[in-house]
Protein backbone atom coordinates (compact mmCIF):
# COMPACT_ATOMS: atom_id res chain seq x y z
CA UNK A 1 0.00 0.00 0.00
CA UNK A 2 1.12 3.55 -0.57
CA UNK A 3 0.32 6.39 0.82
CA UNK A 4 -0.15 9.19 -1.30
CA UNK A 5 -0.86 12.83 -0.67
CA UNK A 6 -2.95 14.52 -3.50
CA UNK A 7 -2.14 17.82 -4.44
CA UNK A 8 -4.01 20.38 -6.59
CA UNK A 9 -2.02 19.01 -9.98
CA UNK A 10 -1.71 15.51 -8.65
CA UNK A 11 -0.03 12.93 -6.63
CA UNK A 12 2.88 13.51 -4.35
CA UNK A 13 4.87 10.96 -1.97
CA UNK A 14 6.35 12.52 1.39
CA UNK A 15 9.77 11.23 2.37
CA UNK A 16 10.78 10.93 6.08
CA UNK A 17 13.38 10.62 8.32
CA UNK A 18 13.91 11.16 12.05
CA UNK A 19 16.94 11.57 13.95
CA UNK A 20 16.28 10.86 17.79
CA UNK A 21 17.62 11.68 20.38
CA UNK A 22 17.70 9.70 23.90
CA UNK A 23 19.67 10.50 26.78
CA UNK A 24 21.10 7.37 28.69
CA UNK A 25 20.22 6.63 31.97
CA UNK A 26 23.06 6.63 34.10
CA UNK A 27 24.15 7.71 37.13
CA UNK A 28 27.07 10.19 35.87
CA UNK A 29 28.04 11.83 32.68
CA UNK A 30 29.46 10.81 29.35
CA UNK A 31 32.69 12.52 30.52
CA UNK A 32 32.59 13.39 33.60
CA UNK A 33 31.81 12.72 37.32
CA UNK A 34 29.56 14.96 37.33
CA UNK A 35 25.70 13.44 38.14
CA UNK A 36 22.93 13.33 36.26
CA UNK A 37 19.99 13.79 38.05
CA UNK A 38 16.80 15.78 36.63
CA UNK A 39 15.58 18.76 38.58
CA UNK A 40 18.71 20.01 40.59
CA UNK A 41 19.50 24.19 41.82
CA UNK A 42 21.62 25.20 38.64
CA UNK A 43 24.93 24.71 37.73
CA UNK A 44 25.37 22.32 41.06
CA UNK A 45 25.96 19.15 38.69
CA UNK A 46 29.04 20.80 37.18
CA UNK A 47 32.30 19.47 37.04
CA UNK A 48 35.69 21.31 35.75
CA UNK A 49 35.08 18.91 32.57
CA UNK A 50 31.54 19.62 31.82
CA UNK A 51 32.04 23.55 32.41
CA UNK A 52 35.20 23.21 29.88
CA UNK A 53 37.82 24.39 32.36
CA UNK A 54 41.30 24.71 30.25
CA UNK A 55 43.06 21.56 30.55
CA UNK A 56 40.72 19.23 31.76
CA UNK A 57 40.27 16.10 29.52
CA UNK A 58 37.54 13.57 29.12
CA UNK A 59 37.40 9.84 30.75
CA UNK A 60 34.63 8.08 28.98
CA UNK A 61 32.33 6.14 31.31
CA UNK A 62 31.99 2.74 30.62
CA UNK A 63 28.08 2.57 31.60
CA UNK A 64 27.40 4.92 28.65
CA UNK A 65 29.39 2.62 26.29
CA UNK A 66 26.82 -0.39 27.30
CA UNK A 67 23.90 1.23 27.66
CA UNK A 68 24.21 2.71 23.41
CA UNK A 69 25.41 -1.34 22.84
CA UNK A 70 22.42 -2.42 24.87
CA UNK A 71 20.05 -0.11 22.80
CA UNK A 72 21.80 -1.68 19.12
CA UNK A 73 21.42 -4.96 20.16
CA UNK A 74 17.33 -4.18 20.90
CA UNK A 75 17.29 -2.49 17.86
CA UNK A 76 19.16 -5.50 16.02
CA UNK A 77 21.94 -3.54 14.90
CA UNK A 78 25.61 -4.58 13.68
CA UNK A 79 27.53 -3.53 17.04
CA UNK A 80 30.50 -1.69 15.99
CA UNK A 81 33.85 -3.05 17.83
CA UNK A 82 35.62 -0.41 17.18
CA UNK A 83 34.79 3.39 17.06
CA UNK A 84 35.72 7.02 17.23
CA UNK A 85 34.86 10.72 18.75
CA UNK A 86 34.67 13.72 17.15
CA UNK A 87 34.30 16.80 17.76
CA UNK A 88 31.69 18.86 16.41
CA UNK A 89 32.05 22.36 16.25
CA UNK A 90 30.01 25.37 16.90
CA UNK A 91 29.69 28.45 19.31
CA UNK A 92 26.92 28.71 21.17
CA UNK A 93 26.58 29.71 24.66
CA UNK A 94 25.01 26.76 26.19
CA UNK A 95 28.51 24.67 24.46
CA UNK A 96 31.16 25.86 26.73
CA UNK A 97 33.12 23.64 24.76
CA UNK A 98 32.54 25.52 21.58
CA UNK A 99 32.21 21.94 20.15
CA UNK A 100 30.26 18.62 21.36
CA UNK A 101 32.16 15.04 21.08
CA UNK A 102 29.99 13.22 19.35
CA UNK A 103 30.59 9.97 16.77
CA UNK A 104 30.57 10.98 12.89
CA UNK A 105 32.19 8.37 10.67
CA UNK A 106 32.70 5.46 12.86
CA UNK A 107 29.49 5.40 15.38
CA UNK A 108 29.60 2.65 18.20
CA UNK A 109 26.41 1.32 16.08
CA UNK A 110 25.58 0.32 13.11
CA UNK A 111 22.76 -0.58 10.97
CA UNK A 112 19.62 -2.84 11.82
CA UNK A 113 15.95 -2.69 11.25
CA UNK A 114 12.92 -2.37 13.47
CA UNK A 115 9.06 -3.60 12.21
CA UNK A 116 6.52 -1.06 13.48
CA UNK A 117 2.39 -1.78 13.72
CA UNK A 118 0.42 0.02 11.69
CA UNK A 119 -3.33 1.27 13.10
CA UNK A 120 -4.87 -1.36 10.29
CA UNK A 121 -2.99 -3.87 11.67
CA UNK A 122 -0.19 -4.25 8.88
CA UNK A 123 3.51 -4.28 9.87
CA UNK A 124 6.51 -2.13 8.30
CA UNK A 125 10.12 -2.55 8.75
CA UNK A 126 11.89 0.25 9.32
CA UNK A 127 16.08 0.78 8.72
CA UNK A 128 18.02 2.08 11.20
CA UNK A 129 21.08 3.63 9.75
CA UNK A 130 23.70 4.36 12.93
CA UNK A 131 23.29 5.39 16.68
CA UNK A 132 26.41 7.34 18.26
CA UNK A 133 27.12 8.29 21.39
CA UNK A 134 27.31 12.26 22.11
CA UNK A 135 27.24 15.06 25.08
CA UNK A 136 24.10 17.33 25.25
CA UNK A 137 24.52 20.71 25.85
CA UNK A 138 23.48 22.81 28.49
CA UNK A 139 20.21 24.22 28.99
CA UNK A 140 19.33 28.16 28.02
CA UNK A 141 16.73 30.41 29.67
CA UNK A 142 15.63 33.80 27.36
CA UNK A 143 12.80 34.52 29.12
CA UNK A 144 13.85 34.93 32.71
CA UNK A 145 15.50 38.83 32.24
CA UNK A 146 14.98 41.49 29.83
CA UNK A 147 18.19 41.47 28.14
CA UNK A 148 20.42 38.68 29.40
CA UNK A 149 20.15 34.39 28.93
CA UNK A 150 20.45 32.27 31.60
CA UNK A 151 22.59 29.21 31.51
CA UNK A 152 22.28 26.42 33.56
CA UNK A 153 25.43 23.28 32.74
CA UNK A 154 23.66 20.73 35.02
CA UNK A 155 22.58 18.94 31.43
CA UNK A 156 25.87 19.54 29.91
CA UNK A 157 28.15 16.16 28.91
CA UNK A 158 24.96 14.25 29.58
CA UNK A 159 25.61 10.79 27.34
CA UNK A 160 22.97 10.96 24.42
CA UNK A 161 22.55 8.73 22.10
CA UNK A 162 21.22 9.87 18.47
CA UNK A 163 19.59 7.22 16.75
CA UNK A 164 19.14 7.83 12.69
CA UNK A 165 16.61 6.22 10.77
CA UNK A 166 16.73 5.73 6.97
CA UNK A 167 14.50 7.76 5.07
CA UNK A 168 12.03 4.80 5.47
CA UNK A 169 8.74 6.35 5.75
CA UNK A 170 6.23 7.14 4.15
CA UNK A 171 3.55 8.55 6.47
CA UNK A 172 2.97 10.79 10.36
CA UNK A 173 1.74 7.59 10.91
CA UNK A 174 4.43 5.51 10.11
CA UNK A 175 6.64 8.09 11.33
CA UNK A 176 4.49 8.20 14.92
CA UNK A 177 4.69 4.05 15.20
CA UNK A 178 8.44 4.01 14.58
CA UNK A 179 9.09 6.84 17.07
CA UNK A 180 6.97 5.06 19.44
CA UNK A 181 8.65 1.65 18.88
CA UNK A 182 12.18 3.42 19.64
CA UNK A 183 10.70 4.52 22.73
CA UNK A 184 9.31 1.49 24.01
CA UNK A 185 12.77 -0.50 22.85
CA UNK A 186 14.88 1.77 25.09
CA UNK A 187 12.81 1.72 27.82
CA UNK A 188 12.46 -2.26 27.90
CA UNK A 189 16.38 -2.08 27.52
CA UNK A 190 16.30 0.02 30.44
CA UNK A 191 18.59 2.63 28.63
CA UNK A 192 16.66 5.68 28.83
CA UNK A 193 13.60 6.84 30.51
CA UNK A 194 11.62 8.18 27.43
CA UNK A 195 9.94 10.70 29.18
CA UNK A 196 9.70 13.44 26.86
CA UNK A 197 8.42 16.02 29.05
CA UNK A 198 12.04 16.15 30.93
CA UNK A 199 13.19 16.66 27.33
CA UNK A 200 15.03 13.04 27.76
CA UNK A 201 13.38 12.33 23.95
CA UNK A 202 13.51 14.40 21.24
CA UNK A 203 13.34 14.39 17.34
CA UNK A 204 14.68 15.99 14.42
CA UNK A 205 12.34 15.39 11.54
CA UNK A 206 13.41 15.30 8.26
CA UNK A 207 10.60 15.82 5.61
CA UNK A 208 10.80 16.08 1.64
CA UNK A 209 7.91 15.38 -0.93
CA UNK A 210 8.28 14.33 -4.32
CA UNK A 211 6.24 12.95 -7.09
CA UNK A 212 6.38 8.74 -7.17
CA UNK A 213 8.91 7.53 -8.83
CA UNK A 214 11.42 10.39 -8.82
CA UNK A 215 14.58 11.26 -7.03
CA UNK A 216 14.21 12.32 -3.38
CA UNK A 217 12.68 16.28 -2.98
CA UNK A 218 14.71 18.77 -1.10
CA UNK A 219 14.08 18.13 2.86
CA UNK A 220 13.43 20.38 5.65
CA UNK A 221 14.79 19.30 9.26
CA UNK A 222 12.65 20.51 12.13
CA UNK A 223 14.46 20.39 14.80
CA UNK A 224 13.64 19.36 18.81
CA UNK A 225 10.27 17.92 18.37
CA UNK A 226 9.01 16.42 21.94
CA UNK A 227 6.41 14.12 21.67
CA UNK A 228 4.66 11.85 18.85
CA UNK A 229 2.00 13.49 18.82
CA UNK A 230 4.22 16.93 17.47
CA UNK A 231 6.38 14.74 14.99
CA UNK A 232 3.32 13.94 13.49
CA UNK A 233 2.06 17.23 13.39
CA UNK A 234 5.05 18.51 11.94
CA UNK A 235 4.90 15.77 9.16
CA UNK A 236 1.93 16.79 8.05
CA UNK A 237 2.25 20.46 7.98
CA UNK A 238 5.56 19.70 6.27
CA UNK A 239 3.61 17.91 3.75
CA UNK A 240 1.24 21.01 2.92
CA UNK A 241 3.57 23.84 3.01
CA UNK A 242 5.60 22.06 0.82
CA UNK A 243 3.31 20.39 -1.69
CA UNK A 244 1.84 24.57 -1.89
CA UNK A 245 5.06 25.90 -2.20
CA UNK A 246 6.20 23.32 -5.36
CA UNK A 247 2.74 23.49 -6.48
CA UNK A 248 2.94 27.42 -6.80
CA UNK A 249 6.17 27.14 -9.37
CA UNK A 250 8.07 27.58 -6.19
CA UNK A 251 11.09 25.41 -4.18
CA UNK A 252 11.75 23.99 -1.14
CA UNK A 253 15.07 25.36 0.74
CA UNK A 254 17.05 23.16 2.83
CA UNK A 255 17.09 24.39 6.21
CA UNK A 256 16.28 24.24 9.94
CA UNK A 257 12.60 24.65 11.04
CA UNK A 258 11.50 25.20 14.39
CA UNK A 259 7.86 23.87 15.34
CA UNK A 260 5.26 26.02 16.97
CA UNK A 261 2.98 24.37 18.99
CA UNK A 262 0.74 26.86 19.37
CA UNK A 263 -0.13 26.82 15.52
CA UNK A 264 0.95 23.56 15.40
CA UNK A 265 2.75 24.76 11.55
CA UNK A 266 6.74 25.16 11.33
CA UNK A 267 8.72 27.79 10.91
CA UNK A 268 11.88 28.62 9.45
CA UNK A 269 14.56 29.14 11.80
CA UNK A 270 16.72 32.76 11.02
CA UNK A 271 19.38 31.34 9.54
CA UNK A 272 22.72 31.21 11.36
CA UNK A 273 24.69 31.80 8.12
CA UNK A 274 27.55 28.86 7.66
CA UNK A 275 26.22 27.48 10.98
CA UNK A 276 26.07 23.93 9.52
CA UNK A 277 29.94 23.52 8.58
CA UNK A 278 30.89 21.82 12.19
CA UNK A 279 34.30 20.70 10.65
CA UNK A 280 34.30 17.24 12.49
CA UNK A 281 37.36 16.06 13.38
CA UNK A 282 38.86 13.13 15.50
CA UNK A 283 38.59 14.49 19.62
CA UNK A 284 42.53 14.45 19.84
CA UNK A 285 41.61 14.05 23.99
CA UNK A 286 39.64 10.69 22.90
CA UNK A 287 41.88 7.56 21.96
CA UNK A 288 38.93 5.43 19.50
CA UNK A 289 36.61 3.16 21.40
CA UNK A 290 37.44 -0.30 21.22
CA UNK A 291 35.75 -3.30 23.12
CA UNK A 292 35.66 -7.18 22.21
CA UNK A 293 32.94 -9.44 20.79
CA UNK A 294 33.15 -11.36 24.28
CA UNK A 295 32.22 -7.47 25.87
CA UNK A 296 29.10 -7.84 23.14
CA UNK A 297 27.73 -11.16 24.06
CA UNK A 298 27.68 -10.78 27.72
CA UNK A 299 26.01 -7.85 27.27
CA UNK A 300 22.96 -9.74 25.07
CA UNK A 301 23.12 -12.86 27.20
CA UNK A 302 21.69 -10.36 29.87
CA UNK A 303 18.99 -7.96 27.66
CA UNK A 304 15.78 -8.14 29.32
CA UNK A 305 12.91 -9.85 27.20
CA UNK A 306 11.58 -7.26 24.70
CA UNK A 307 8.40 -5.94 23.89
CA UNK A 308 8.28 -8.41 20.63
CA UNK A 309 9.54 -11.40 22.00
CA UNK A 310 7.08 -10.78 25.16
CA UNK A 311 4.05 -10.29 22.66
CA UNK A 312 4.49 -13.65 21.31
CA UNK A 313 5.01 -15.10 24.53
CA UNK A 314 1.60 -14.08 25.56
CA UNK A 315 -0.23 -15.38 22.87
CA UNK A 316 1.54 -18.67 22.68
CA UNK A 317 1.42 -19.20 26.35
CA UNK A 318 -1.22 -17.32 28.06
CA UNK A 319 -3.32 -17.96 25.05
CA UNK A 320 -4.28 -14.30 24.76
CA UNK A 321 -5.25 -12.08 21.47
CA UNK A 322 -2.76 -10.54 19.59
CA UNK A 323 -4.50 -7.13 19.79
CA UNK A 324 -4.35 -7.17 23.36
CA UNK A 325 -1.02 -8.66 23.90
CA UNK A 326 -0.03 -5.53 21.68
CA UNK A 327 -1.88 -2.95 23.90
CA UNK A 328 -0.30 -4.97 26.80
CA UNK A 329 3.58 -4.59 25.53
CA UNK A 330 3.33 -1.05 24.36
CA UNK A 331 4.42 0.02 27.78
CA UNK A 332 6.53 -2.10 29.71
CA UNK A 333 4.88 -0.82 32.91
CA UNK A 334 1.71 -2.17 31.27
CA UNK A 335 3.36 -5.56 30.81
CA UNK A 336 4.77 -6.00 34.11
CA UNK A 337 1.37 -4.70 35.89
CA UNK A 338 -0.23 -7.81 34.01
CA UNK A 339 1.78 -9.90 34.30
CA UNK A 340 2.21 -9.34 38.68
CA UNK A 341 -1.45 -9.55 38.48
CA UNK A 342 -2.19 -12.54 36.41
CA UNK A 343 0.36 -14.84 38.87
CA UNK A 344 -1.35 -13.10 41.79
CA UNK A 345 -5.18 -14.54 40.33
CA UNK A 346 -3.19 -17.88 39.74
CA UNK A 347 -2.40 -17.98 43.22
CA UNK A 348 -5.64 -16.53 44.32
CA UNK A 349 -7.96 -18.22 42.70
CA UNK A 350 -5.89 -21.78 42.47
CA UNK A 351 -6.81 -21.95 38.56
CA UNK A 352 -4.22 -22.09 35.52
CA UNK A 353 -2.47 -19.91 33.71
CA UNK A 354 -3.62 -20.64 30.65
CA UNK A 355 -7.62 -20.45 31.76
CA UNK A 356 -6.94 -16.73 33.38
CA UNK A 357 -4.59 -15.10 30.76
CA UNK A 358 -7.62 -13.99 27.94
CA UNK A 359 -10.09 -12.61 31.46
CA UNK A 360 -6.90 -11.04 33.03
CA UNK A 361 -6.04 -9.22 29.82
CA UNK A 362 -9.61 -8.17 28.98
CA UNK A 363 -9.73 -6.93 32.64
CA UNK A 364 -6.43 -4.94 32.38
CA UNK A 365 -6.75 -3.40 29.13
CA UNK A 366 -11.20 -2.77 29.04
CA UNK A 367 -11.85 -1.88 32.77
CA UNK A 368 -8.33 -0.67 34.03
CA UNK A 369 -8.02 1.01 30.89
CA UNK A 370 -11.02 2.53 30.54
CA UNK A 371 -11.44 3.81 34.78
CA UNK A 372 -7.77 5.13 34.28
CA UNK A 373 -8.18 6.89 30.98
CA UNK A 374 -11.33 8.88 32.48
CA UNK A 375 -8.75 9.41 36.35
CA UNK A 376 -5.98 11.01 33.73
CA UNK A 377 -3.59 8.61 35.20
CA UNK A 378 -0.88 5.87 33.71
CA UNK A 379 -0.97 2.36 34.77
CA UNK A 380 1.72 3.51 37.53
CA UNK A 381 -0.43 5.83 39.12
CA UNK A 382 -3.23 3.08 39.25
CA UNK A 383 -5.47 3.36 42.47
CA UNK A 384 -6.60 -0.01 42.01
CA UNK A 385 -3.51 -2.16 43.63
CA UNK A 386 -2.61 -5.68 41.76
CA UNK A 387 -3.50 -7.80 45.45
CA UNK A 388 -7.23 -6.05 44.82
CA UNK A 389 -7.70 -6.72 41.34
CA UNK A 390 -6.26 -9.94 41.59
CA UNK A 391 -9.01 -10.05 44.78
CA UNK A 392 -11.83 -9.11 42.53
CA UNK A 393 -10.97 -11.29 39.70
CA UNK A 394 -10.63 -14.48 41.74
CA UNK A 395 -14.40 -13.44 43.33
CA UNK A 396 -15.66 -13.05 39.75
CA UNK A 397 -13.76 -16.53 38.87
CA UNK A 398 -15.02 -18.71 41.58
CA UNK A 399 -18.49 -17.68 41.04
CA UNK A 400 -18.88 -15.58 44.05
CA UNK A 401 -19.63 -12.61 41.84
CA UNK A 402 -21.26 -12.36 38.23
CA UNK A 403 -19.36 -10.17 35.92
CA UNK A 404 -21.74 -7.84 36.22
CA UNK A 405 -21.47 -7.31 39.63
CA UNK A 406 -17.66 -6.97 39.35
CA UNK A 407 -17.68 -3.87 37.15
CA UNK A 408 -19.69 -2.21 40.37
CA UNK A 409 -17.79 -3.18 42.83
CA UNK A 410 -14.52 -1.80 40.61
CA UNK A 411 -16.25 0.80 40.22
CA UNK A 412 -16.76 1.40 43.80
CA UNK A 413 -13.26 0.16 44.52
CA UNK A 414 -12.17 3.19 42.45
CA UNK A 415 -13.91 5.62 44.98
CA UNK A 416 -14.00 3.76 48.58
CA UNK A 417 -10.56 2.26 47.68
CA UNK A 418 -11.65 -1.09 49.97
CA UNK A 419 -10.69 -4.33 49.27
CA UNK A 420 -13.58 -6.33 47.05
CA UNK A 421 -14.12 -8.73 49.48
CA UNK A 422 -15.23 -5.92 52.12
CA UNK A 423 -17.23 -4.16 49.47
CA UNK A 424 -19.06 -7.57 48.62
CA UNK A 425 -19.81 -8.48 51.71
CA UNK A 426 -20.93 -4.69 52.59
CA UNK A 427 -23.30 -4.98 50.27
CA UNK A 428 -24.67 -8.64 49.98
CA UNK A 429 -23.52 -8.78 46.65
CA UNK A 430 -22.59 -12.29 46.78
CA UNK A 431 -24.10 -14.46 43.77
CA UNK A 432 -26.92 -16.59 44.24
CA UNK A 433 -26.13 -19.57 43.20
CA UNK A 434 -28.90 -21.49 45.79
CA UNK A 435 -30.52 -23.64 43.23
CA UNK A 436 -33.50 -24.10 45.66
CA UNK A 437 -34.35 -19.86 45.61
CA UNK A 438 -33.67 -19.51 42.52
CA UNK A 439 -35.97 -22.67 41.07
CA UNK A 440 -39.12 -21.14 43.53
CA UNK A 441 -38.01 -17.55 42.36
CA UNK A 442 -38.50 -19.11 38.68
CA UNK A 443 -42.03 -20.74 39.21
CA UNK A 444 -43.07 -17.74 40.51
CA UNK A 445 -42.43 -15.52 37.79
CA UNK A 446 -44.10 -18.36 35.29
CA UNK A 447 -47.18 -18.33 37.01
CA UNK A 448 -47.17 -14.09 37.05
CA UNK A 449 -46.09 -14.44 33.14
CA UNK A 450 -48.70 -17.08 31.82
CA UNK A 451 -49.51 -15.07 29.62
CA UNK A 452 -45.78 -14.37 27.97
CA UNK A 453 -45.29 -17.87 28.64
CA UNK A 454 -47.66 -19.11 26.03
CA UNK A 455 -46.16 -16.85 23.17
CA UNK A 456 -42.89 -18.04 24.06
CA UNK A 457 -43.59 -22.03 23.76
CA UNK A 458 -46.04 -20.28 20.47
CA UNK A 459 -42.45 -20.16 19.00
CA UNK A 460 -41.51 -16.25 19.96
CA UNK A 461 -38.22 -17.42 21.54
CA UNK A 462 -36.95 -13.91 21.76
CA UNK A 463 -39.01 -13.64 25.16
CA UNK A 464 -36.37 -15.91 26.83
CA UNK A 465 -34.38 -13.03 27.62
CA UNK A 466 -37.38 -11.47 29.27
CA UNK A 467 -37.84 -14.08 32.02
CA UNK A 468 -33.98 -13.79 32.31
CA UNK A 469 -34.20 -10.16 33.18
CA UNK A 470 -37.14 -10.94 35.42
CA UNK A 471 -34.71 -12.88 37.77
CA UNK A 472 -31.99 -10.83 37.73
CA UNK A 473 -34.45 -7.73 38.68
CA UNK A 474 -35.72 -10.01 41.61
CA UNK A 475 -32.20 -10.86 42.63
CA UNK A 476 -30.60 -7.25 42.29
CA UNK A 477 -28.77 -8.86 39.51
CA UNK A 478 -26.87 -11.59 41.87
CA UNK A 479 -28.70 -14.47 40.55
CA UNK A 480 -25.63 -16.71 38.90
CA UNK A 481 -26.79 -16.85 35.48
CA UNK A 482 -25.85 -20.39 34.60
CA UNK A 483 -27.59 -21.75 37.06
CA UNK A 484 -30.70 -19.57 35.81
CA UNK A 485 -30.09 -20.79 32.54
CA UNK A 486 -29.84 -24.47 33.79
CA UNK A 487 -32.91 -24.07 35.60
CA UNK A 488 -35.19 -21.45 33.55
CA UNK A 489 -34.69 -23.81 29.59
CA UNK A 490 -36.43 -26.62 30.76
CA UNK A 491 -39.16 -25.02 32.85
CA UNK A 492 -39.77 -23.39 29.78
CA UNK A 493 -39.67 -25.81 26.80
CA UNK A 494 -41.03 -28.14 29.30
CA UNK B 1 45.22 22.04 -1.85
CA UNK B 2 45.65 25.44 -0.97
CA UNK B 3 43.34 28.01 0.59
CA UNK B 4 42.35 31.86 -0.90
CA UNK B 5 41.55 34.77 1.19
CA UNK B 6 38.08 34.08 1.02
CA UNK B 7 38.39 30.78 2.74
CA UNK B 8 41.14 32.54 5.65
CA UNK B 9 38.24 34.80 6.31
CA UNK B 10 35.49 32.00 6.72
CA UNK B 11 37.73 29.43 9.05
CA UNK B 12 38.67 33.09 10.88
CA UNK B 13 34.82 33.63 11.19
CA UNK B 14 33.79 30.09 12.08
CA UNK B 15 36.56 30.05 14.87
CA UNK B 16 35.69 33.13 16.02
CA UNK B 17 39.50 34.70 15.39
CA UNK B 18 39.09 38.28 14.93
CA UNK B 19 42.07 38.68 11.26
CA UNK B 20 42.10 41.73 10.17
CA UNK B 21 41.70 42.48 6.12
CA UNK B 22 45.06 43.03 5.87
CA UNK B 23 46.14 39.74 7.30
CA UNK B 24 44.19 38.10 4.91
CA UNK B 25 46.76 37.59 2.19
CA UNK B 26 49.59 36.93 4.68
CA UNK B 27 47.96 34.32 6.61
CA UNK B 28 46.55 32.85 3.39
CA UNK B 29 50.12 32.29 2.33
CA UNK B 30 51.52 30.84 5.98
CA UNK B 31 48.46 28.26 6.13
CA UNK B 32 49.22 27.24 2.01
CA UNK B 33 52.97 27.05 3.18
CA UNK B 34 51.54 24.59 5.95
CA UNK B 35 49.43 22.60 3.81
CA UNK B 36 52.31 22.32 1.09
CA UNK B 37 54.14 20.81 3.94
CA UNK B 38 51.61 17.94 4.65
CA UNK B 39 50.81 17.27 1.00
CA UNK B 40 54.29 16.06 0.94
CA UNK B 41 53.20 13.46 3.21
CA UNK B 42 51.31 12.21 0.97
CA UNK B 43 54.16 10.92 -1.87
CA UNK B 44 54.73 7.63 0.65
CA UNK B 45 52.63 5.06 0.32
CA UNK B 46 50.64 4.36 3.36
CA UNK B 47 49.33 0.53 1.43
CA UNK B 48 48.35 -1.57 3.91
CA UNK B 49 49.57 0.54 6.84
CA UNK B 50 46.71 0.31 9.73
CA UNK B 51 45.85 4.37 10.70
CA UNK B 52 47.81 5.55 13.62
CA UNK B 53 45.67 7.41 16.30
CA UNK B 54 48.24 7.46 18.99
CA UNK B 55 51.68 7.33 19.18
CA UNK B 56 51.35 5.32 22.12
CA UNK B 57 50.10 1.90 22.69
CA UNK B 58 47.19 2.45 24.38
CA UNK B 59 43.84 1.83 24.67
CA UNK B 60 40.86 4.36 26.03
CA UNK B 61 40.77 4.68 29.83
CA UNK B 62 37.56 4.41 31.37
CA UNK B 63 35.57 5.10 34.37
CA UNK B 64 32.70 3.32 36.66
CA UNK B 65 29.20 4.94 36.52
CA UNK B 66 29.77 6.74 39.67
CA UNK B 67 29.25 10.31 40.79
CA UNK B 68 32.43 11.67 42.07
CA UNK B 69 32.25 14.78 41.13
CA UNK B 70 30.39 18.43 40.82
CA UNK B 71 28.49 19.99 43.43
CA UNK B 72 30.88 23.18 43.62
CA UNK B 73 28.86 25.90 41.61
CA UNK B 74 30.64 29.01 42.93
CA UNK B 75 34.14 27.62 41.60
CA UNK B 76 32.47 26.82 38.17
CA UNK B 77 30.89 30.32 38.55
CA UNK B 78 33.66 32.24 39.39
CA UNK B 79 35.39 33.38 36.71
CA UNK B 80 32.16 34.10 34.45
CA UNK B 81 31.92 38.19 33.72
CA UNK B 82 28.36 37.59 34.98
CA UNK B 83 26.42 35.20 37.04
CA UNK B 84 22.69 35.78 38.42
CA UNK B 85 20.77 33.20 40.60
CA UNK B 86 23.18 30.46 39.80
CA UNK B 87 23.09 30.70 36.50
CA UNK B 88 25.77 31.61 33.77
CA UNK B 89 24.47 35.24 32.23
CA UNK B 90 25.22 36.53 28.53
CA UNK B 91 24.05 39.10 26.42
CA UNK B 92 20.23 37.52 25.35
CA UNK B 93 20.63 35.22 22.55
CA UNK B 94 17.63 35.25 20.48
CA UNK B 95 16.92 32.90 17.78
Amino acid sequence: MRNLYQGATGDWEVVIGLEIHAQVISESKLFSGASTKFGSEPNTQVSFVCSAQPGMLPVINEECVRQAVRTGLAMGCQINLRSVFDRKNYFYADLPQGYQISQFKDPIVGEGVVTVDLEDGSTKDIGVERLHLEQDAGKSMHDQHPSMTYVDLNRSGVALMEIVSKPDMRSAEEAGAYFKKIRSLVRYAGTCDGNMDQGSMRADVNVSVRRPGEPLGTRTETKNVNSIRYVMMVIESEIRRQVDVLEDGGTIDQETRLFEVATGTTRTMRSKEEAHDYRYFPDPDLLPLEFSQAFVDELAKEMPELSDAKKARFIKDLHISAYNAGVLVAEKESADYFEELLSATVEKSGKQVSELGTMVSNWVTGDLFGALKKLGKGITGSPVSIAHAAELLSLQVDGTISGRIAKEVFENMLESGKSPEVIVDEKGLKQVSDTGAIETMIDEILVANADKVEEYRGGKEKLYGFFVGQVMKQTGGKANPQVVNQLLRPKLDG
Amino acid sequence: MSVDKDTVAKIANLARIAVSDDELESTAGELNNILDWVEQLSEVSTEGVEAMTSVVAASLPRREDKVTDGGYRDQVLKNAPVSEHGFFAVPKVIE
